[in-house]
């Protein structure tokens, strides 16, 4: 665990971190190769596909036909990546990933860029609210959804490098603060301690990662100590260290740029229901679509800020016995 | 393998192909006969002659592939692959039972040698062939990539993307076959949702376009030569044939597209097939 409190060194867009890495192993990796669906740009396999020509694939605006093909690359010994906005190729594709990837059980790495409402003004329909939830239920995926640029660069590589089958790696558009340093070593499936505490957890993915950072720094002056855990491997996720929190804390906050339904803190409240069911408060998108606005203004409207966060904490804190005594 | 020209032989291993179909799909229960039955030639000419492949050594790198995008004729391929040599025979019995490695779709996972793909759900097979077609291109490998298609498949909308990306990247090295039996669950093709001009659809995307007698040997096999003549295009056979070619009885009737016969049925398939 980090010993000091980790800084933000500046905004970053998780997307930045994305491009390079693809653009790191690739150079390392011959076998890595990436698909475009015309947007190439904006999802940051540009460099990539600058660099590596040859290794590149316009496929157009035809995201069935991209997993498809990546299916054919891979079954031929090829390490395929696929990237597109992330309501598209989690959602667009869906019976594509389930059938010709995920049953198949193949190493194709599939990039979900401008996941979540913070990709703003373009409103509703380019929000994926919902990716982590579909992607989740799928046998043989893995999902990531990193909380900074340079944990999302360290993702990338590990995803191209080091795991087998199916990935699913979720990133953001908006620069967000990049904080992960030396001391938080990126492990597949290992969630992260990066605020010790006793009273309360707050378990956190992505972008609310940060958010939940700063509400523990905060909670701290009101003499609440929140543990702050980031998971960014939702599946399969750290179970130890979310039953070790529930144990030791007695109370869990998640966090996530997401619907709150079948997403993060459903997969949290999967693991303490089974294992040590304490209270939980959910804080995510309440069951609705997004709307036009900046990011902040959305994050703020629909309830995913440090204030946010804190209020929750103090709702669970209320809730009655942090540990549900049962009555047999 | 050795490969087969002799119509007679090829004519005796799709009657054997055939027959072990209907033993299996009635034995099963369930099942789609039809075009497991109409496919019959096809498949016999393709494993017999066409395909470039090792039965003893599935995985051999330089293997033609191929793609079953029509997952639900399974037990063609299955008895196929047993007839080739790839399991034996015996197994064939075990389709769609519980731990069979005979899956009611193809499954590779269940560990059956020969499948390129698990699949199913129609529409997707073109896709990983294209996927397949440009990584044998990259690799500067000669092994070509086949597909099976139902003609009633082509109605879903990512086979017209492939289609359009095999023509981009200039794939000679595909030849995409498609079973035009002109039968589908619901009826006829052209009620359900016309195809044609099919011939004309498929030019447009960019395909030379190639047609034949799905049940006449000689003709599959000149026309895959043929296909894989071209310098610049990914090629299309339409091959004409009929659903349950082979069951006088049950031919050219949609019903069979999806339907098991009964043990007494199967009697008499099976006789109608040895006559």
């Amino acid at each position: 665990m980090p010993e000091k409190q980790l800084i933000n060194r500046g905004n970053v867009a998780t997307s930045v971190g994305f491009g390079e890495g693809l653009l790191q192993a690739g150079e390392a990796n011959p076998l890595i190769v990436a698909l475009g669906a015309d947007i190439t740009a904006s999802v940051k396999v540009s460099p990539f596909a600058e660099k590596f020509p040859r290794r590149f694939y316009s496929l157009g605006i035809a995201e069935q036909n991209c997993v498809g093909v990546a299916a054919g690359l891979a079954l031929s010994g090829k390490i395929p990546v696929f990237a597109t906005y992330s309501a598209f190729a989690s959602m667009r594709t869906l019976d594509q990933i389930r059938v010709s990837v995920c049953f198949n059980n193949l190493h194709i790495v599939i990039g979900g860029a401008h996941a979540g409402i913070s990709v703003g003004p373009d409103g509703a329909t380019h929000q994926a609210l919902e990716d982590i939830a579909v992607m989740r239920v799928l046998p043989n995926m893995t999902v990531i959804s990193p909380c900074d640029a340079t944990q999302t660069r360290l993702v990338t590589i590990a995803a191209l490098n080091e795991l087998k089958g199916p990935v699913y790696i979720r990133y953001g558009r908006e620069p967000m603060p990049d904080f992960t340093d030396e001391t938080t070593p990126f492990e597949t499936g290992k969630g992260q301690l990066l605020k010790d505490g006793t009273d309360v957890t707050i378990i956190a993915t992505g972008h609310l990662v940060w958010e939940a950072l700063e509400a523990a720094y905060a909670l701290e002056k009101e003499d609440i100590h929140a543990r702050v855990i980031n998971i960014h491997t939702i599946k399969p996720i750290d179970q130890d260290i979310i039953i070790q929190a529930a144990k030791e804390t007695g109370a869990i906050v998640t966090a996530e740029e997401h619907q709150i339904c079948g997403g993060f803190g459903s997969a949290v409240a999967e693991v303490v229901a089974k294992n040590y069911a304490v209270p939980i408060e959910f804080i995510g998108m309440n069951d609705c679509f997004g709307e036009s606005g900046q990011p902040s203004e959305l994050m703020e409207k629909y309830g995913m800020t440090a204030i946010h966060i804190m209020l929750a904490v103090k709702k669970v804190l209320t809730s009655g016995n942090k540990v549900i005594e049962w009555n047999i | 393998m050795t490969k087969t020209s002799s119509v007679k032989d090829l004519q005796q291993l799709a009657r054997s192909i055939r027959i072990n179909v209907v033993h299996m799909i009635a034995e099963a229960g369930s099942g789609h006969t039809g075009g497991s039955l109409g496919l019959a030639d096809i498949f016999a000419s393709l494993y017999f002659n066409v395909l470039n492949h090792e039965p003893k050594n599935p995985q051999w790198s330089e293997r033609d592939r191929l793609i079953l995008s029509i997952g639900h004729v399974a037990p063609v391929l299955y008895a196929t692959l047993a007839e080739a040599g790839y399991f034996a025979k015996d197994e064939l019995l075990s389709l769609r039972k519980l731990n069979s490695r005979l899956q009611g779709h193809p499954a590779r996972d269940h560990g059956l040698p020969g499948l390129e793909l698990s699949a199913g759900s129609l529409g997707q097979g073109l896709s990983v062939a294209v996927g397949m077609a440009l990584c044998a291109k990259a690799d500067k490998k000669n092994w070509h990539v086949y597909s099976i298609h139902g003609d009633g498949e082509l109605q879903e909308g990512s086979i017209w993307e492939a289609a359009m990306s095999a023509a981009h990247y200039k794939l000679n090295n595909i030849t995409a076959i498609v079973d035009r039996n002109n039968c589908q669950i619901d009826g006829k093709t052209s009620r359900v949702m016309e195809l044609e001009p099919l011939r004309e659809k498929w030019k447009a995307f960019g395909w030379d376009v190639f047609e034949c007698d799905g049940h006449s040997y000689t003709d599959i096999i000149k026309t895959c030569e043929d296909a894989k003549q071209s310098v610049f295009r990914p090629t299309v056979i339409i091959a004409r044939t009929k659903m349950g070619r082979g069951v006088k009885s049950i031919e050219d009737d949609f019903r069979w597209h999806g339907k098991a016969p009964s043990k007494e049925e199967a009697e008499d398939f099976i006789k109608q097939l040895s006559a």
